[in-house]
């Protein structure tokens, strides 16, 4: 069953790793991941779409939250939340086509963003399932290339975020040994 | 006042800070500039004789103390050889602080001389890792790692240190605090699960106390005791949680497991209660999962909230520090303690059965007057040793004979490889023992196999003088494995026989350290007296029966309840 993850982490090297590492360990396999800064540019939003066993995806999620980078990881699987996606297709448009496409264009309320003598390239957002329909109609026109975003999600309910403060390191504190601190530098 | 200094200074400024005494390592090209600052400082360098060892070595020096151990190794061949060690730790829930060095930052990527990709590799070998790409984010970096390391559910944290980055220089200034958002530590335990958890204490008729190595990290032993002691409760420990009630108490049951006692794997079967602290319901504790302790609800108290219906869904979770835990528990228990007399008539009947399970099966050594039985060494040990020695194993037969016989009194004196079960553990984790405790007994009891991993060492070992005795269970085989093809492949032995093993009188007098083979039973006790008693290391190659097995045992793949008590016996034909 597919589980769709919301993740607020930290941008540092490695992050992405150590979350779909969590993921290979147990030889999951990602459908689609997406990343991008958040207003903070210190913090990355990520939403995961993962086939995961629904017996384990308590524990997927518990295992993100581990993780010393992750702020956040929730499970939208079954929480109410938007799911929205992008995809870029590029459509063969003989002229005798070409009315026609820009027609079932409309109804996904996709936009022209290039055209051409061979053809367009159409944006369309939405609802993955929606756009799996609006795919399949553009088959119909002949040749396609389709590039997909992975879905960008997000919960309808505001979540409290809990973070752990600073706190204080034993810099400050006296060694156990005191002949080890204030050796002079050769 | 900031000081200027070189990455490699600063490094060994924060870990002194961080009171670290005593470092495990090897040096190689990249990590020249801290071996630089160590020739004139004071912290001490441990040059162990390869970096696996070092880890171990680490990792035994924070077993027995509780402390972070360090360990220090190279780029390329010198980190990946740490990864065993990180990977133990790991599993073991051990704090271990690694520091690898990296090539230059400029050269990182390019297939350099000994570059490996540590960061990428020991990602999954680490409770986190760090690669530094600037002087500046140093002292912040190492005060982390050794705060992730020791808090928490405890753990190896690796900091890779590239070349550069130890040679930079840059302004010093002790750092005060760190922060880690995303880093989440429960310590303390709901109230309310804990008041429900009194309550389901008290409404028992058979609880049962599992308990182990959580217990050991969190320092909660005496309030562990404490608890079997108001609830009158049973209590099995696993491998890593022996020694955190002593063996002598008379609520310990024993071990459970695949080679727990018969009562304690019976005690576990037939539970309506257990009260699981600090354990991971690992498969070799549990057996078949789908029929362990079947009539139990389980309370379940760990620190990390992964461990918490990880394998077992527990009825009551509580997620905390497990000494915390259970002091708001006793205080609860002790509140209601009018509710102990509810279910008394009950109690009593369990623990007539549990007494009857262990005289019915008890664990008993075998003897024997023409050789040397493993378990008999095993007991000889443990008398000799008085519970007083911190013992360490390496990970096979001789490691669950010593679980069963040597009757561990505190924690942090049975230090061996549980989770990860890597060979080669018991005499470098000696090493960082006897350097932690440098006035305690440290006994290391090897199998002939985990010892040849471990010769290199002995050079260790004669160079410090460490006063460690090596005990070699010696009985030619691969014996757990030997056990296996035996039991379950026919007795098709393949690849176990340790032929080829060196005279150890000799090995011992290359190495400068007095050593002796014993082969008979006879001769046991004096031999196992005088290696006790000589002031620096001593070898002991003990000849133990080469076919004995590891009984009780539960097969892989069965139930707790399924367990083979002893070895086929002829059927006697009446004449």
């Amino acid at each position: 069953m597919l589980q769709v993850i919301s993740l607020l982490v930290e941008n540092k090297p490695g992050a992405l790793m150590r979350i779909t590492g969590v993921l290979s360990a147990r030889g999951y396999n990602i459908e689609s991941l997406t990343v991008a800064r958040t207003l903070d540019p210190t913090l990355s939003r990520m939403t995961i779409v993962v086939d995961v066993d629904p017996a384990l995806r308590r524990q997927v999620i518990k295992q993100m939250n581990r993780l010393i980078n992750v702020l956040q990881a929730s499970d939208l699987t079954e929480e109410r939340a938007v799911a929205r996606e992008m995809v870029l297709l590029r459509v063969r448009a003989p002229l005798e086509s070409r009315t026609a496409i820009l027609k079932e264009a409309e109804i996904f309320s996709a936009r022209v963003v290039d055209s051409s003598v061979e053809g367009f390239v159409l944006e369309a957002s939405g609802d993955p399932e929606k756009l799996d329909e609006f795919i399949d109609v553009m088959r119909a026109y002949g040749e396609i290339e389709v590039t997909r975003s992975g879905i960008v999600a997000v919960s309808l309910e505001s979540r409290r975020l809990r973070l752990s403060p600073p706190v204080p390191t034993r810099a400050g504190s006296e060694p156990a040994d005191s002949r080890l601190l204030d050796v002079p530098s050769s | 006042m900031p000081n200027l200094m070189s990455g490699a200074r600063m490094l060994v400024e924060c870990l002194v800070r961080e009171g670290v005494e005593c470092i495990f390592g090897y040096p190689g090209g990249v990590t020249l500039p801290v071996y630089d600052v160590f020739y004139d400082h004071p912290i001490r360098h441990v040059l162990v004789r390869h970096e696996e060892n070092a880890a171990f070595a680490a990792s035994g020096y924070a077993r027995a103390t509780g402390r972070v151990g360090v360990c220090c190794a190279t780029s390329g061949p010198g980190s990946t050889n740490l990864v065993t060690g990180l990977v133990d730790a790991l599993m073991d829930s051990v704090p271990i602080v690694a520091l690898t060095g990296q090539v230059s930052t400029k050269a990182i990527g390019s297939d350099a001389f000994q570059e490996a990709d540590t960061f990428g590799i020991t990602r999954s070998c680490t409770k986190h890792n760090y690669l530094v790409k600037n002087v500046k984010d140093l002292p912040a970096i190492v005060h982390e790692a050794f705060y992730i390391a020791s808090t928490g559910r405890p753990g190896p944290v690796l900091i890779d240190l590239p070349k550069d980055v130890l040679q930079a220089q840059g302004h010093y200034s002790p750092v005060s605090s760190i922060h880690l958002p995303g880093y989440k530590v429960v310590t303390e335990g709901h109230t309310g699960q804990i008041r429900r958890a009194a309550q389901m204490i008290w409404d028992s008729e058979r609880p049962l106390v599992y308990a182990g190595g959580g217990i050991v990290s969190s320092g909660a032993h005496e309030e562990l005791r404490e608890l079997v002691e108001l609830v009158d409760a049973p209590a099995v420990l696993t491998l890593m949680g022996l020694g955190s009630l002593p063996a002598d108490h008379p609520n310990f049951i024993s071990m459970p497991g695949m080679h727990g006692s018969y009562a304690a794997n019976m005690s576990m079967t037939h539970a309506d209660l257990l009260i699981a602290l600090g354990v991971r319901f690992d498969d070799r504790v549990t057996g078949r999962l789908s029929a362990f302790a079947p009539h139990a609800k389980v309370i379940h108290v760990d620190i990390d909230p992964v461990e918490i219906g990880k394998n077992r869904a527990a009825d009551l979770p509580i997620v905390g520090d497990a000494k915390r835990v259970l002091r708001k528990l006793l205080k609860m228990l002790h509140e209601t303690v009018s509710e102990r007399e509810r279910k008394a008539a009950a109690r009593q009947a369990w623990w007539r059965q549990i007494r009857a399970w262990q005289q019915e099966h008890p664990l008993v050594p075998a003897f024997s007057d023409r050789e040397i039985k493993p378990q008999h060494l095993m007991v000889e040990i443990d008398r000799l040793t008085k519970g007083e020695a911190i013992i360490t194993a390496d990970v096979g037969q001789h490691q669950m004979w010593a679980a069963q016989f040597i009757r561990f009194r505190r924690p942090r004196h049975w230090l061996c490889s549980g989770g990860l079960g890597a060979m080669g553990f018991g005499i470098p984790a000696a090493i960082g023992a006897q350097f932690a405790c440098p006035d305690k007994l440290v006994v290391a009891i090897v199998g002939d196999g985990g010892f040849q991993m471990s010769i290199p060492e002995l050079a260790t070992i004669a160079s410090n003088r460490l006063p460690i005795k090596i005990v070699i269970c010696n009985n030619g085989y691969l014996g757990m494995v030997r056990q296996w093809q035996e039991l379950f492949y026919n007795n098709r032995l393949c690849a176990v026989a340790m032929e080829g093993f060196p005279n150890v009188e000799k090995l011992g007098a290359a190495y400068g350290i007095p050593a002796r083979i014993v082969e008979r039973p006879d001769q046991l006790t004096g031999a196992l007296e005088t290696a006790l008693a000589e002031p620096g290391p001593y070898l002991l190659d003990v000849r133990v029966s080469p076919e004995e097995n590891v009984y009780p045992m539960v097969p892989a793949g069965a139930a707790l309840n399924e367990m083979v008590l002893g070895p086929p016996q002829p059927v006697s034909v009446p004449k």
